[in-house]
């Protein structure tokens, strides 16, 4: 694949390597030039000096032919700007932005944007998962069809403990796909798997009916 | 009168607020640096708030809610068109107007249904036809 990333601070540097060693096509945008130099040096003339929200940078970056174009600067304006560019101009099927205020995400999906990754919800996520009213953890979006993966723990004293998954009532669209157990192989559940308490279920839902899946097997 | 909000309070931004505040609009100015509320005539009565036009909230306090038109003025393009998509998209400000330096992504974003001005491209036929005069 030939992927473009704009930015070459430390997060654009070192997914650069990472798809280096997979043997993509790594081409990174970059303004600063020592940077720019840096990163020509230590990962081989992958990195061009230019802004990644100007059409002539990105036309020059080959961006029409890109099969997936990645933001990664500081500044979530610029990653919106260049992820647009990259869509509506370039005709890119692919845009992942990183943004840093969790706000931004509804804006960013609304102008089309692909994929948001927001280093404070992930933070927050890791944060939360420890805390035990924690209800619901995002393990992944599927961006394509508005599903997420998500994963619930069932506590102690909920309702869905001794119960078997054909008699939960779970939201339509909400679907189990895996129980993970302490000191067990992961169970993949039938109609007629018993959920105890303490198990970590992994889930598909659409964000609609999250809450509802959370009420099915977490209330007491 | 019209309920205005403008971010970005330099040389534009100020006298543009200046100038509809004069004319008897509900004005709000905001910037991210305090000083640059120098700016502003003596004669402004609007509001002047210190905050930053992509953040939500900072929008909110401006009363972007019930504002009728959001304009976008500060010296960096991409925080124009970020805050005048937040301005429509989020915030459904009927009339959002984005000044954007560079013509090309003017173009772009002004098909992508932001309503954009190059002063740019403005300035740039100006003195052609002053010099062609």
């Amino acid at each position: 694949m030939y992927i473009i990333i704009v930015g070459g601070g430390g997060v654009g540097y070192y997914l650069a390597k990472a798809l280096l060693e997979e043997d993509h096509e790594v081409l990174i945008i970059e303004q600063n030039p020592a940077i720019a130099e840096t990163i020509n040096d230590e990962l081989g003339g992958i990195c061009t000096r230019g802004d990644g929200c100007e059409v002539i940078t990105l036309m020059d970056a080959g961006t029409a032919r890109a099969d997936m174009f990645v933001a990664v600067t500081g500044e979530d304006q610029h990653n919106l700007v260049a992820c647009q560019l990259a869509k509506h101009k370039f005709k890119v099927s692919r845009t992942i932005a990183r943004i840093k205020n969790p706000k931004n995400a509804t804006l960013f999906k609304k102008l089309g944007i692909n994929v948001t990754i927001n280093g404070t919800d992930v933070i927050l996520e890791h944060i939360t998962e420890e805390v035990p009213t924690h209800p619901l953890t995002h393990l992944m979006e599927l961006p394509d069809n508005g599903m997420e993966v998500v994963e619930v723990k069932i506590p102690v004293g909920s309702a869905s403990v001794g119960k078997a998954v054909k008699d939960l009532s779970l939201p339509a669209g909400s679907m189990l796909s895996l129980i993970i157990r302490k000191d067990q192989k992961p169970v993949v559940p039938v109609a007629t798997t018993v959920l105890l308490a303490g198990d970590q279920v992994i889930a598909v839902t659409s964000a609609a009916s999250e809450e509802a899946l959370r009420a099915a097997l977490r209330a007491s | 009168m019209k309920k205005i909000v403008i971010m970005g309070c330099g040389r534009t931004g100020a006298r543009l607020a200046s100038m509809l505040d004069a004319a008897g609009h509900n004005v709000t100015v905001m910037d991210v640096d305090a000083y640059s509320f120098r700016r502003l005539s003596a004669e402004f009565k609007g509001k002047a708030l210190v905050g930053n036009g992509i953040d939500q909230e900072a929008l909110k306090k401006a009363g972007i809610e019930g504002a009728e038109v959001f304009i976008a003025v500060t010296q960096g393009d991409n925080r124009n068109i970020m805050a005048a998509q937040i301005a429509k998209h989020i915030f459904n400000v009927p009339r959002v107007i984005c000044r954007i330096y560079d013509p090309l992504r003017q173009e772009i974003f002004q098909t992508l249904g932001l309503e954009t001005i190059s002063p740019t491209t403005i300035f740039a036929e100006i003195m052609k036809q002053k010099v062609e005069g």
